[in-house]
Parts: C-alpha cells; structure tokens; sequence
C-alpha cells in the first residue's frame, strides 16, 4: 500500500448547499501533499471529514488501508486554521490535557512534551498561562501539541500564519525532519511560496470539485508554455526583435539585470528547439540570460480557477 | 477508542474550582449575604426600639380604658377639646398621630365617626391595631347594654381543632402541610436556582471554548457528545462543590454573628414576632412544636430522598443541555438573550405553579398535569411529593421525564455539534432546525 490515505469520492451537503462534490484524493506515504484552493472551496470540510469532526454523505475515507474509524483518531494530527487554547489554563497542564486526550499516558506525554519544549527552547514557558504569551508563542504550543503523539498523518492548515520569518522557517524544517521520520503531511495553505517549496504533490479543489491533481512536477510540465527568457546584447542598429517576431511569439520581458541587454519572451511551438534558438542568438549577439519559464504554482492556481 | 469523559470532566471541574472569581463567589457570598442579614436585623431592632405616642380624643367617652400602652405604643388621651384644637397641638408636639373618635350615635350606639389624623401615612398593622382593639371595646360595651354578661362569654368560648387521618391511619394536621410546603418548596426552589446559576456556567464555558477557538482540535480527538457531557457533569460538580462550601460556610457564620452580636433569632423584636408570642400563649399553639415534630415523622423521607435525587437530576440534565447547545450557537453572551427566554419559560412557569397552586391544592388537576410535562415536572413533582403522590404518578412521570432527556440531550447533541464550528452570524431558529438534520 503506497498510499497512506485515500478519499474516494466523497461528498458533503449542509442543507442546498454543496460543500463538496465527489471529491477523490490519494495521498502518498511519505509524502508532503498540498491541499490548495481559493477561499471557501471545500478544503476545511474534505479536512474535518478526514479528522471525523464531519461526516461524508457519501464516498468513503481509508487510512493505511482502513476505512475511517475511532482508533484512528491517535494517528493523525491535526492544526486547524481556526485554532486557540484555553486562556487561562496553564501552558503545561494544557499541553497535558490535549496530549492524553491523544491517547497518550500522562507520563509518556509529560516525557515527550520535555523533550520537545527543550527542541523549540520554550521550556520556561511551562506554568505561564497561554493569556501571557504573544500569539506567536502559543503557536508554537500548538505545534507541539500537534506532532507529540507521533501520528502518521499530519494535517496543517495554514501553519505559518502568525509566525515571523524565524519561527516559520523553524517550523518548516520540524515539518521536513517529521517527513524524514516517516511522516505524511497534508498542508493547505494560500502560501504558494511554501507549496512550491515543500509539496511533492497538490490537489486543487474549487467550488466543491476536484479541478486538478497529481505530482507537481507534473503539472509544472503540463502547464509550461514552452516560453524562454532571453537577455541579449546586440548593436544599436540591429533588428533582432523583428526577425524574431517573424517566427516566434515575442513579447517584452521585465527582470533585472546589470547591463542595458534587450530582454524578451520567447515562445516556442511545439517543433521548435531550444538549442536551435540559443544557436541562432549566439551569432546575433552577447547572450547573458537564457532560462525556460517554468509556471509557478501561484500562476496554475489563478490560471486553473479562472478557467472553472 | 479509550473513554475521555473523565479527563473531560476532571478538566472542567479543576479550571472551574480554581478560577478567581469562582473561589470569590464562593466565600465572599455568604459572607455578604450575612452582613446583609445582619444589617436588615439590626436596623429593624432600630426600628422596633423606638416608642410611638398616639393621641385620643375620645368624645364618645366609651373607649378610655380600652388603650393600653405597649412596649412600641404609647396611648395619650386627650380631654375638654375640639378636634380642631386637637389636632393643632398634637401637630405641634412629636406625636406620631392622633385618633378621633366621635361623638355616640343614638340609634346604634356606636361612634359616629372614628378617624386617624397623622403627618405621614401610618402602616397597616397600626390601624388594623387600633381597629381590633375598637370592635373589641364596642362589642364589650354593646353586649353590656343588651344585658349580657361579658365573663360567661368569655369562659363559654370553645376551641376546635380538627385531627386529620387518611383511610390508611396516616395522620396529618394543619402543620403538617406547612413542613411539606417547606419541603418541597425548598426541593423545587433549589433545583430551580440550580439550573438557572449552573445552566448559565456551563452556556458560558461553551462559548469560551469556542471565542478561544480551542474547539476544533479538541473534537479533532473527542466527540463533541461526550465534550458536551463532560461539560455538564465537571461543572455541576464545580456547582456541588459551592453549594456545599455555601452551607458550611453560612452555617459557621450564622453561628459567629449570633454569638458576636448577640442578636438572638427568637429575641428578634418585631411586631410580627410579637404576635407569634401572643399566640404562643395560647393553648393550642403550645401544641406547635410536637405538631412540628409529628410532621417530621409523617413525611415520606425515603420517598423524598429518592425522588429528589433522581427529578433534580433528570431536570437538571435536561435543561443544562440545552444551555450547553445555547452556547454552541452563538459566538458571545448577549447573543444568548432569545435563546433562554424560552428555556426561562417553562421554569418561571413551573415555579409559580409550585407556589401558587400546588399549596392551594397539590392533587388538583393543575398540579397532576405540570407535574408531568417534562419541563416543568422536575420543579412541580418535587414540590407535591411530600403530600404523598401515588407511586405509579411518580414513576410515570419521571420516565416521561427520562425519555424527553434523552431525545432533548440528542437534539442538543446536534446543534452543538454543528454550532460549535459556526463563527459569525447569529443564528435563526431556522437555522438551528436545519443544523439538526446536517
């Protein structure tokens, strides 16, 4: 079983309205899997469904080959985007309370909870009450808390949030060594930064369907244009954009460079080869910059929604 | 998956029994309400001590040995004067008021016109004072004139009290329908109080979980069932636990300020007191507290023990639980408002029901009716148990009880389910009614 978690065709009403449609996915073991979509598409039920907070109308949602049920609930971790702890309580007793909630014995938890507030440096937070710390530290409790029981599939729902860049760079290398470990995250984010850093593969849900999935690179392929972005230096008096026009599509291209080059997109059919071009550019001029635009995740998301 | 409702419940209870302002409330209140009590007796032991002097001008010239001075009433007689005159000087002193009685109408011998002239509006136990002791005096004097002899009617009077037994050779009196009123009132007031403080904590801890938007993770590895369950259960033991301190407490207290302050609860001076003494001179009133203990004893105590147990439960479950789905449904307390006037309802309700028509007659059809719909039984059912209601009654009655406790524990099951994840708006009952076929 490459698997460790399959959603078959799921789907979810509250009353008229759909939440979601027959909706499938497969996440791989092992894997870092990116649950994306625009604002109220569906991803915090197919999430909570997962979690069994919610139940599907139909389909069904199989863990490590078993269907969904209570025992599972020791085996996935889960960081809601609406998340809190109690305000009053104390930060250790809380930690406590969560973690044997897990299932965990309250010596094991305490043992572990230890070891990971040494890991993060926040051990003498332990009799502060979460009302005394800034948002960001509770985050990073709420983090512990979500990891300690060592469960097989974690679910982070917008795990950054709240972080400065020091702390989100320290919980994103926790996240990698927990997939080194032998974890599965699921992590649905509008960071598409961070998608297009730690996902190996992503679905893209939409207004309650499934618009597109499957291995990033993958789609990266499939989305490419085909298009390079060329910087030349060429003499005053050439007419190298024009020539260029004749064949290719050619638009002006805008990065940043040292130099005053002539900088351009270059699209090519599908016959057409690299090389071929680059040879053909090499005797026109000075080339400084060749590249072959890959589409970023960002520009698959607006481009996939806006087509639905 | 292992059971979580005791870690649950030793949860709430803990963060319950040690938040501030808990453990104020806790002490700080009986503390307060004896001061309170204290204050209230020692001003009216102020009050009582000061002597009031009555003016009269009797022109009837029949009544004059009829006033007596008192402990709180001095009487003043005042001759050879009209009453304009009169009322002019007792105007000027300090008296309180002056009593005109005029002059005897020939025909039926009697006053033609008695009247209170005073500065400020006198109390109605005065006039009704001084009234009694009129009719007394007039009677005496007009029973005179017919020639009759006042002693013999005096030492003819007869006094009846009537002993009341069941078929079954229960025997009850007049006191004891008293000691079961107090019974049951108490029982039925309690449980009321109970629901009403411990409903709102419990209404109160939900929304707290869900503004500090704890909730998901926690229902990520418990059902929201046995969250709401372990709520209501950890908090009314918190609740238990007051109730018990407050007793304690306010039994320790009564007995340090009766000791300080030497204000004897029997040596209370008031006019109420005062004719309860006069009372207790009498014969049939010395009876009183055998009667009191008789009552004791005629009460059915195993019966009431069980019952209150297992009614104040029930009652207590059903309407916490829908406090508990008040609170899932909305985001903050002033939202709660449409939600609990029809949960006060039937409790107001229930209560006036015990108090009004339950001690008129507590195996009348009002009673035996509220006394088994659901919402109000608890309250009603305690309150007529003591004046015996038949087994099968009690037994009906509460499995209607059980059986609306649980169809109500599923109904609120669901909106909490669905209501503590809505953020937002605030729903309508439509929506609620939706929410529970999600």
């Amino acid at each position: 079983m490459s698997n460790l978690l399959e959603v078959n065709g799921v789907s979810k009403k509250y009353g008229d309205f759909t939440a979601l449609n027959n909706v499938s996915i497969a996440v791989p073991k092992g894997s870092i899997y990116g649950l994306l979509g625009p604002n109220g598409a569906g991803k915090t039920t197919l999430i909570r469904i997962i979690n069994q907070i919610t139940m599907p109308d139909m389909g069904s949602v199989f863990l490590d080959g078993t269907s969904l049920n209570t025992s599972h609930i020791k085996d996935i971790g889960y960081l809601p985007e609406e998340r809190g702890l109690y305000k009053t309580m104390k930060v250790g007793e809380q930690a406590l309370y969560l973690a044997q909630l897990k299932g965990l014995s309250k010596a094991e938890a305490k043992v572990r909870l230890k070891y990971w507030f040494e890991r993060l440096e926040i051990g003498d937070w332990w009799n502060k009450k979460i009302q005394e710390l800034s948002k960001g530290m509770a985050q990073k409790i709420q983090f512990v808390v979500t990891v300690l029981h060592n469960p097989k599939l974690l679910i982070f729902d917008e795990p950054f949030s709240g972080f400065d860049p020091i702390n989100a760079n320290l919980i994103k290398d926790e996240i990698l060594k927990l997939r080194e470990d032998g974890a599965t995250v699921i992590f649905s984010t509008h960071r598409m930064e961070s998608v297009e850093e730690l996902c190996d593969d992503i679905t893209l849900i939409h207004k309650s369907n499934k618009i597109l999935d499957g291995k990033l690179v993958d789609i990266k392929r499939q989305f490419k244009t085909n298009t390079y972005e060329v910087g030349i230096k060429i003499n005053e008096t050439s007419n190298l954009e024009e020539t260029l026009s004749q064949k290719f599509q050619v638009s002006t291209a805008n990065f940043k460079t040292l130099g005053d080059e002539l900088k351009l997109n270059i699209k090519l059919s599908a016959n057409d080869k690299a090389n071929d071009l680059l040879g053909f550019l090499t005797s026109q001029g000075e080339v400084s910059h060749f590249v072959e635009l890959i589409p970023s995740v960002n520009d698959i998301f607006i481009q996939t929604v806006k087509n639905n | 998956m292992m059971n979580h409702l005791p870690l649950i419940i030793k949860r709430e209870y803990l963060t319950k029994v040690k938040n501030k302002s808990f453990i104020v409330m806790t002490f700080l209140s009986p503390i307060i309400m004896m001061i309170l009590i204290s204050v209230v007796a020692y001003l009216s032991q102020l009050n009582n001590d000061k002597q009031r002097t009555i003016s009269i001008l009797d022109e009837s010239g029949l009544v004059k040995d009829a006033f007596q001075n008192s402990e709180h009433t001095k009487y003043h007689m005042i001759e050879d004067m009209t009453l304009v005159e009169a009322k002019a000087i007792v105007k000027e002193t300090s008296n309180y008021g002056l009593l005109y009685i005029g002059k005897l109408d020939a025909t039926n011998f009697e006053p033609k016109q008695i009247e209170f002239f005073s500065e400020e509006s006198p109390s109605l136990s005065l006039i009704s004072d001084l009234e009694s002791i009129l009719e007394r005096k007039l009677t005496d004097v007009k029973l005179q004139r017919e020639g009759v002899d006042i002693e013999k009617i005096k030492t003819s009077k007869a006094s009846v009290a009537i002993e009341q037994e069941s078929f079954d050779g229960q025997k009850t009196s007049k006191t004891d329908s008293i000691v079961k009123l107090i019974f049951g009132g108490a029982a039925g007031y309690l449980l009321f109080m109970f629901i009403i403080i411990y409903g709102n904590m419990i209404m109160r801890s939900v929304i707290e979980e869900k503004t500090s938007r704890i909730i998901e993770v926690i229902i990520s590895s418990v059902k929201p069932v046995q969250l709401m369950l372990g709520k209501i259960i950890g908090t009314s033991l918190a609740g238990i636990t007051q109730f018990l301190v407050w007793i304690l407490l306010g039994g320790v207290l009564l007995i340090i300020i009766s000791a300080v302050f030497g204000i004897d609860m029997a040596q209370m001076q008031s006019p109420q007191e005062e004719m309860m003494k006069q009372a207790m001179q009498n014969p049939e009133m010395t009876m009183q507290v055998q009667d009191i203990m008789n009552a004791f004893y005629n009460l059915p105590i195993t019966n009431l023990i069980i019952a209150f147990v297992l009614f104040f439960i029930s009652g207590y479950l059903l309407y916490s639980s829908l406090y508990a789905s008040i609170g899932a449904a909305v985001d903050n307390e002033t939202d709660t408002q449409q939600f609990l006037l029809p949960i006060m309802m039937p409790l107001i309700l229930a209560v006036y029901i015990g108090f009004f028509t339950v001690i008129e007659d507590p195996h009348g059809t009002v009673s035996t009716v509220f006394s088994f719909i659901p919402f109000t039984s608890p309250v009603v059912m305690l309150m007529r148990i003591p004046f015996g209601v038949p087994l099968w009654q009690q037994v009906l009655s509460l499995l209607i009880l059980i059986g609306t406790f649980i169809l109500i524990v599923w109904f609120a099951a669901k909106i909490y389910r669905v209501g503590i994840l809505m953020y937002g708006k605030k729903p309508s009952y439509k929506e609620l009614m939706k929410w529970i076929k999600y």
